[in-house]
């Protein structure tokens, strides 16, 4: 069985690395392709990249840095950010993505992620997810990067995303992210069981303990954001605690 | 510095592959000319998509032939993922379709039950150098294959998820891996480079 995988995210806006709370107050965090090398010494398994910028010019300068980035990765690199159709996700691929990921174009068009599949094969695609509790504590995806409430049960959304083509789940706690409360674990199990495909947790990560509850409760890989880029955390600190307890990692 | 060839189908993603070629000092080029084959001093079969399309791809292109005989007469030839297992005589993925036939195994998809795709980095053990290596994939040839390998004169390297598959055989100059040395790390970087430059004991004691 593969080691836990250990993600840092690079949320890329106008060519820089930015993070901020719940998708908001967006504070710069340096170059990507600089960030992603760094990380990658520290021992990554792999590196997200999801970059918003929504212009023309914005989406040129993406293949750009994907390119970069790609360069100086030996791991695998996943692509995502508004990917909208086939043909984008394929120019995301020749400039050097290994996976693509989808979130709202697959909602407002599912059959998008079985063109994906069959063009590229499932392992390519990774079916991101954003999901919100609402009052009753339901999960229910959000889409639109996180502004817009969709009238659609999380676990379902990410049955039916598999059956269509997906072959990994990226699932983002929105409630959680960017907070240090840890990862919304409930809703990992949901999901879990839900499907049978590999499930990268996202969202609330601040220490070792939350990634070592997120792998015991069905994660597959774990992504973090925040205590990469301030430098709480190494990528090899997490590694050391997380075998310490026992659960397997790359050295 | 070395001339790599990587077989360009259209259909599969080669960027990573170039890109790891490039950090090892080589000079990769992009080919779909039977002809290129048959020059290169270095063949790279990379794989992502799925089999029938990949083989009905090679067939059109004139490349299925020169790409087995490549491989049979012992020609530096690197196989990855899809690559590697259209090496094989068919697969579960495309049951009527005849791959080119130079391992003497077949496909098989990965059992039910697992989670699938197998995506991640899982330990490659056994030899001087045991690591973990990067796999993207559902079908592989099976363990219980690798008796068959071996009496073929191919080195096997298996690995588990949970049950054993082979992970990658090498027979001189001739390396094709289930999983991808170009996302592999470090490891994969070595073994690439141990491939490019000839030193078969090197890629050997990562794969046995």
């Amino acid at each position: 069985m593969p080691a836990v995988r250990i993600i840092p995210c690079l949320d890329v806006r106008d060519g820089r690395v930015v993070k901020g709370v719940r998708f908001q107050d967006l504070r710069d965090m340096g170059e990507p392709a600089v960030q992603a090398a760094a990380y990658a010494d520290q021992g990554a398994d792999e590196i997200v990249m999801l970059d918003v910028t929504a212009t023309l010019q914005g989406r040129l300068a993406r293949l750009r840095t994907v390119g970069q980035v790609r360069r100086r990765l030996n791991i695998p690199l996943t692509v995502g950010g508004g990917v909208g159709d086939a043909a984008e996700a394929r120019r995301l691929l020749e400039n050097g993505a290994d996976k693509v990921a989808v979130n709202s174009a697959a909602i407002g068009r599912p059959g998008l992620l079985t063109e994906l599949a069959d063009l590229f094969g499932r392992q390519c695609v990774v079916l991101a997810i954003d999901g919100r509790r609402d009052p009753q504590g339901r999960p229910l995806v959000l889409s639109r990067s996180g502004s817009r409430q969709e009238d659609l049960d999380v676990p379902a959304w990410a049955r039916r995303g598999v059956a269509l083509g997906a072959g990994e789940i990226l699932l983002t706690s929105w409630d959680r992210d960017g907070t240090g409360a840890g990862y919304d674990l409930d809703l990992l199990a949901e999901v879990r069981a839900a499907v049978d495909v590999p499930i990268i947790a996202s969202g609330g990560a601040a220490d070792p303990g939350h990634m070592a509850a997120a792998a015991k409760a069905g994660a597959d890989a774990v992504l973090a954001a925040t205590i990469f880029h301030d430098g709480s955390w190494t990528v090899g600190g997490i590694k050391q605690e997380l075998a310490q307890r026992g659960l397997e990692v790359r050295s | 510095m070395r001339d790599v060839m990587i077989i360009d189908t259209g259909l599969a993603n080669v960027r990573s592959v170039q890109a790891a070629l490039e950090r090892v000092g080589a000079r990769p080029r992009r080919v779909s000319q039977p002809f290129e084959i048959a020059a290169a001093e270095f063949v790279v079969l990379p794989g992502v998509g799925a089999f029938g399309p990949a083989m009905a791809e090679l067939h059109r292109l004139g490349l299925a032939a020169p790409l087995r005989l490549r491989a049979l007469s012992g020609g530096p030839l690197l196989g990855v993922c899809l690559g590697m297992q259209l090496l094989c005589e068919g697969s579960d993925e495309m049951p009527g379709v005849r791959g080119l036939a130079v391992l003497p195994v077949r496909v098989a998809r990965l059992p039910a039950g697992i989670r699938a795709p197998h995506m991640g980095w899982t330990l490659v053990s056994g030899g001087d150098r045991p690591s973990h290596a990067y796999f993207a994939h559902s079908f592989a040839v099976a363990g219980e294959d690798a008796g068959r390998l071996a009496v073929s004169g191919w080195q096997v390297m298996t690995a588990g998820h949970p049950r054993p598959f082979v992970a990658g055989v090498q027979r001189g100059d001739v390396l094709a891996c289930q999983f991808h040395p170009e996302l592999s790390g470090d490891w994969g970087q070595d073994l690439l480079d141990a491939w490019l430059n000839g030193r078969t004991q090197e890629v050997a004691a990562c794969l046995q």
